[in-house]
């Protein structure tokens, strides 16, 4: 699916994709939570591509790794430790590897899933980044690895619909919870980061 | 003795808070964690864990936090610590500081300190 090479450059064009949505997704946050979420995470990002030129001749569980951690330094808000803790995780998923498959990308989905439960103490159905990770992890599974574009696709399209599904239901984890039912009708900003970073993904492999 | 911190995504309300305990426990080791590096709004995972070094005299460290990324990215620090005389303890903020801080300056044992941040789940205001 991606050699190291394509990973980083992933990763370059994952920084990209989240500054140029930054406005966006603050504004979401700022409806609902403590509008801090798209500039955390563009900055979180520009840190790592600073760093990535570093790790670039370590495997790609390392270079995740190091995502990981310079997103939990650098962040400062609950996508730091969330998303810092995913790409960890991730990063542990594909030790040593030089190239990731596609049964690879579904094992590193279901780590950073792992990772971000473990973390932020969530479940499906609470309005945060897990309606769309799971639900993108499902549909990825169901596609099947023997066509990685393809499988790409079905979970970006599974994420955007989990992304909508979160304007349908009460925020219960983090500050948006203070809110209850005026929460309805909002997205999640952690939802619709991840959909930002899958998207990436899938038009890049 | 027992060393505090204080972690929050503010600046001023962490250094707020420890000016609260400081006016009670003098001579403890208590150090505010509030906001990011340059001092804008969040919590940073650095600034964490050279605050729970900065009051670390052997006798473990209570760390106190605010709400939401204060709790994960301590987490992690204490993670990355590893170290079972260092922990998080979840209790009110304000009173829990001010409590674990008197029972730090007084000498108190680690799992004392630990006992009274928590008792500030029983101090009533209105009652």
């Amino acid at each position: 699916m991606a050699t190291k090479t394509q990973v980083i450059d992933i990763i370059h064009k994952v920084s990209a994709a989240i500054g140029e949505n930054a406005q966006f997704l603050t504004d979401l946050d700022n409806a609902i939570g403590d509008g801090d979420h798209g500039i955390n995470l563009a900055r979180g990002f520009k840190k790592v591509e600073e760093e990535l030129p570093a790790v670039a001749d370590k495997d790609i569980g390392a270079i995740l790794k190091k995502v990981g951690m310079t997103l939990v330094s650098t962040v400062g808000g609950a996508s730091g430790p969330l998303y810092g803790t995913a790409f960890m995780k991730a990063g542990d998923a594909v030790k040593e590897k030089e190239e990731v498959t596609a049964e690879d990308f579904i094992a590193m989905l279901e780590a950073g899933i792992g990772g971000v439960q473990l973390r932020g103490k969530a479940e499906k159905g609470e309005k945060t980044m897990l309606d769309a990770m799971i639900p993108a992890l499902d549909a990825m599974r169901e596609a099947g690895t023997a066509d990685a574009k393809a499988m790409l696709e079905a979970g970006l399209k599974a994420a955007k619909e989990g992304v909508e599904y979160t304007k349908t239901i009460i925020a219960t984890k983090g500050r948006a919870s203070y809110l209850g039912e005026r929460s309805i009708g909002h997205q999640d900003p952690g939802a619709s980061s991840f959909t930002v970073i899958l998207e990436t993904v899938a038009n890049t492999v | 003795m027992v060393g505090v911190v204080i972690v929050s995504h503010s600046k001023t309300l962490a250094e707020g808070v420890l000016e609260f305990c400081r006016v009670m426990a003098a001579e403890a080791p208590l150090v505010a964690a509030g906001g990011m590096e340059d001092g804008s709004f969040g919590t940073s995972f650095e600034k964490i864990k050279a605050a729970v070094e900065s009051v670390n005299q052997g006798e473990g460290v209570l760390v106190l936090m605010d709400v939401g990324s204060a709790v994960m990215t301590t987490e992690m620090v204490l993670e990355d610590i590893a170290d079972d005389s260092v922990q998080m303890v979840d209790c009110p903020l304000v009173v829990g500081a001010i409590a674990a801080a008197v029972a730090a300056e007084g000498g108190l044992d680690f799992e004392s300190v630990k006992a009274e941040a928590l008792s500030a789940w029983d101090a009533r205001k209105l009652s």
